[in-house]
């Protein structure tokens, strides 16, 4: 009995130590992959679909496709938004992860200094079938400038200007903006009775930086400079928020309670007709499920200031979208390799961005029909044409919180009827860029 | 724990020589150790596992956690953290400077979060134990009372929050709804989750949460004081006002004591109800700590810092709880006394 005792005791004391040392300690710096799990690949998919079994249903067969030609089996985890980052900051800080996974194409340049990722360099790039199968500005969103690319553009997405076309026909607007001041002009005539020109979620953090962002790319602005700094609050960075939140403040045609939208209330309002535009990346599926007909909408470019997109002071929506990487200390180099491949090939690229709703990255898919409905034919041409990545810097995350929540404590000012003027909106951007200092 | 500490204790006569056959093997091993020594080390070494996993479990964690608060974690270290730089008390000397805008915002939000608490529970309370002596007495309809009040408790703290952050909507919310367009109380319609009524809103929520638990506890507690007590101080004239101030809250106290430290620990880390509420950003008037924390931490990948203002905000509730147990027992010792 009481040797039992000790022998349970030590073997539970063993065992503990063992775990506490096997959680303690990062990877090593210099720990590659290997191929000692030539037969299994362990995926984390981000959530694309409605919901995470959506996801599961239409990721399986494709999977099942990739087993049966490579023999390689691969376990599906999709991973909801909320946790993904959580997840994968997780992985990088033990070295267990999973082989392959989806990022948030904003995450690249900051998990790429994580060092936990894979670079693609000029041999694996080619072993997927080189650079140049990519759109350029989707791979400009996979790692900081002159560094190989930390993932391989997977889904991209765009913003473009839905607008309700019985609202425009109503007010006596025949065509849809394609500046700035027609926005504003069109917005101003529609916005009375409890109607709105404009659609904006002042509260969500993530969508108050899409919008200033290609707004301050119209000033001439980007936030951060060459090196890296961030540069809130040039003359171009301040112009561009005061102008977005000058569409609640000055123009009025946003209304003020758009300043605590945070949960995608403004589609909502866009498909019951309370307003009349909204700028959104594919939205039509969003539409649909609040009950709103395909008809009843029309979609164009996002406005700039010369009424044609392009590039440089023409571009008009960053570029969002999902990329796939490869985690540095995966036990089966060759097979994730050969699953990114596959996932990145013009087939498996045709199917899947025609099902998510998103625009394919490889240019050889993007000849599918489904790419040139009227929502995707606006994404795909503004993608390839006037697009362009947030900034690529490590400290990307800091910046969209910190400018994010200052447009959106500028909505809420304006929302309060307090004035917005340049430099209340440069006094925020200053506390912003303070937070940024190490 | 409880199987192994009794097979313990009946096996404990053997080897003090309690059976005849057993007595030589007892003798020798009382050479190797005083049998005082033996017997006291006993219940260590049986605890010795459960001592283990505790430290594992609990303290490994909190001591990773005080050493990363004196490095300078980010997104370039934390691959491989164990090698992360030194900062010393770099950290918190950025957390605890008061003319820096970190520190700054997180004295703010240090001060949002004290009054926020201080009227949580306070609030809790009040309700809970009103709510309880009034449901004391036996009445039709009080089990189905009791199971409506403590519904708020027992639903899932996203559902119950998303709820309310939606009821709080300036434009179509049902708070507005009833204020403005029927009560007319209000002259325009105010926003709750922006601007200075966010704090009132995050309170409203938090006690609408927290109260059901005061209730349970009270509850509880108030079937234990004896009946007798009651019935002879109304034979001796006392109202129920009077009966509540020196039966019923004396008879609460130790009661009370947990229950409200308890309520202040979990009001004062409270992180779902602002997160959901107001997502990653909090406005200013309602920047509760938690969140604070995961703001200047997790969010913006700079981890030393964030652990720096845990265990700032640890060391806080080490001296709050502290200070707490030492004033009420002491005082608790007079009353006896």
């Amino acid at each position: 009995m009481r040797i039992l005792r000790a022998a349970t005791v030590t073997a539970t004391v063993t065992a503990l130590a063992a775990a506490a040392s096997g959680c303690g300690g990062g990877t090593s710096p210099g720990g590659g992959g290997s191929n000692d799990s030539p037969k299994t690949l362990t995926y984390w998919a981000s959530n694309q679909g409605p919901n995470v079994e959506a996801d599961k249903k239409i990721l399986g067969p494709e999977l099942k496709k990739f087993e049966r030609r490579t023999g390689i089996k691969v376990k599906l985890e999709v991973i909801p938004w909320p946790d993904l980052l959580n997840r994968i900051l997780a992985a990088t800080t033990s070295g267990q992860g999973p082989d392959v996974l989806n990022i948030g194409n904003t995450w690249s340049a900051s998990l790429q200094a994580t060092g936990a990722l894979l670079p693609w360099d000029k041999r694996n790039l080619d072993e997927i079938g080189g650079r140049d199968r990519f759109v350029a500005p989707a791979l400009g969103a996979t790692g900081a400038a002159g560094k190989d690319p930390a993932a391989v553009p997977l889904y991209s997405l765009t913003y473009a200007l839905y607008y309700n076309k019985q609202m425009f026909k109503e007010a006596g607007i025949s065509e849809p903006p394609a500046t700035w001041d027609e926005l504003v002009a069109d917005g101003k005539k529609i916005s009375k009775d409890g109607t709105w020109g404009l659609g904006a979620e002042g509260g969500q953090l993530t969508n108050n930086i899409h919008q200033a962002f290609a707004l301050g790319k119209q000033h001439g602005a980007d936030f951060f400079d060459a090196a890296g700094k961030p540069t809130f609050t040039s003359d171009g960075a301040v112009a561009a928020v005061k102008q977005y939140v000058d569409f609640m403040a000055k123009d009025q045609i946003i209304a003020p309670g758009n300043a605590e939208y945070g949960q995608n209330q403004s589609l909502r309002d866009f498909a019951k007709g309370r307003t009349a535009m909204v700028l959104w990346q594919a939205a039509a599926t969003t539409f649909a499920a609040d009950g709103m007909k395909p008809d009843d909408w029309g979609v164009v470019p996002v406005p700039v200031p010369s009424g044609t997109p392009g590039t440089g002071r023409q571009i008009n929506s960053m570029l969002a979208g999902i990329n796939i990487a490869v985690f540095k200390n995966t036990h089966n180099l060759d097979g994730a390799r050969k699953f990114v491949k596959f996932m990145t090939s013009d087939a498996e690229q045709k199917l899947l961005n025609k099902t998510y709703g998103s625009v394919p990255p490889v240019k050889a898919a993007q000849q599918d029909p489904a790419f040139n409905r009227q929502d995707t034919k606006v994404l795909r041409e503004t993608l390839t044409r006037s697009a362009a990545p947030l900034p690529q810097v490590a400290d990307e995350a800091q910046f969209e919180t910190s400018v994010g929540t200052a447009i959106k404590d500028l909505f809420a000012d304006a929302a309060a009827g307090h004035p917005v003027t340049t430099e209340s909106v440069r006094a925020r951007l200053t506390k912003a860029e303070q937070q940024m200092a190490k | 724990m409880t199987t192994t500490t009794t097979t313990a204790r009946e096996q404990a006569p053997p080897g003090r020589g309690g059976r005849p056959g057993g007595k030589a093997p007892a003798t020798r091993r009382r050479v190797l150790l005083p049998a005082r020594l033996r017997r006291a080390g006993l219940p260590y070494l049986l605890l010795l596992p459960a001592l283990l996993l505790e430290l594992l479990v609990h303290l490994v964690p909190m001591v990773i956690g005080i050493v990363m608060s004196f490095k300078e974690l980010t997104q370039l270290t934390i691959g491989n953290w164990d090698a992360a730089p030194w900062k010393a008390l770099g950290n918190y000397r950025v957390t605890v400077d008061l003319d820096a805008p970190v520190g700054a915002a997180l004295l703010h939000s240090f001060l949002v979060t004290c009054a926020f608490s201080v009227l949580a529970v306070g609030l809790c309370w009040l309700i809970g134990t009103a709510a309880a002596i009034f449901l004391q007495d036996n009445f039709r309809g009080r089990g189905l009372l009791r199971a409506l009040f403590l519904t708020p408790y027992a639903l899932p703290i996203y559902a119950a929050v998303i709820t309310w952050a939606f009821m709080f909507q300036r434009d179509n919310g049902l708070v507005n709804h009833v204020l403005h367009d029927q009560l007319h109380l209000t002259d325009g319609r105010p926003f709750w989750l922006l601007g200075d009524n966010s704090f009132v809103a995050l309170l409203v929520v938090a006690v609408w949460k927290t109260w059901p638990f005061a209730f349970l506890v009270v509850t509880a507690a108030l079937q234990s004081i004896p009946k007798d007590l009651y019935e002879a101080a109304a034979l001796d004239g006392a109202g129920l006002v009077r009966q509540i101030r020196r039966i019923t809250l004396p008879s609460l106290r130790p009661v009370n004591q947990v229950l409200v430290l308890v309520l202040f620990l979990w009001t004062f880390n409270d992180f779902n109800t602002p997160y959901v509420l107001f997502g990653k950003a909090a406005p200013e008037a309602a920047d509760l700590l938690s969140l604070h924390i995961y703001q200047s931490s997790f969010v913006t990948w700079n981890f030393g810092t964030g652990s720096a203002m845990s265990v700032l905000l640890l060391l806080f509730l080490l001296v709050v709880t502290a200070g707490y147990l030492l004033a009420t027992s002491r005082g608790r010792k007079h009353a006896d006394g």
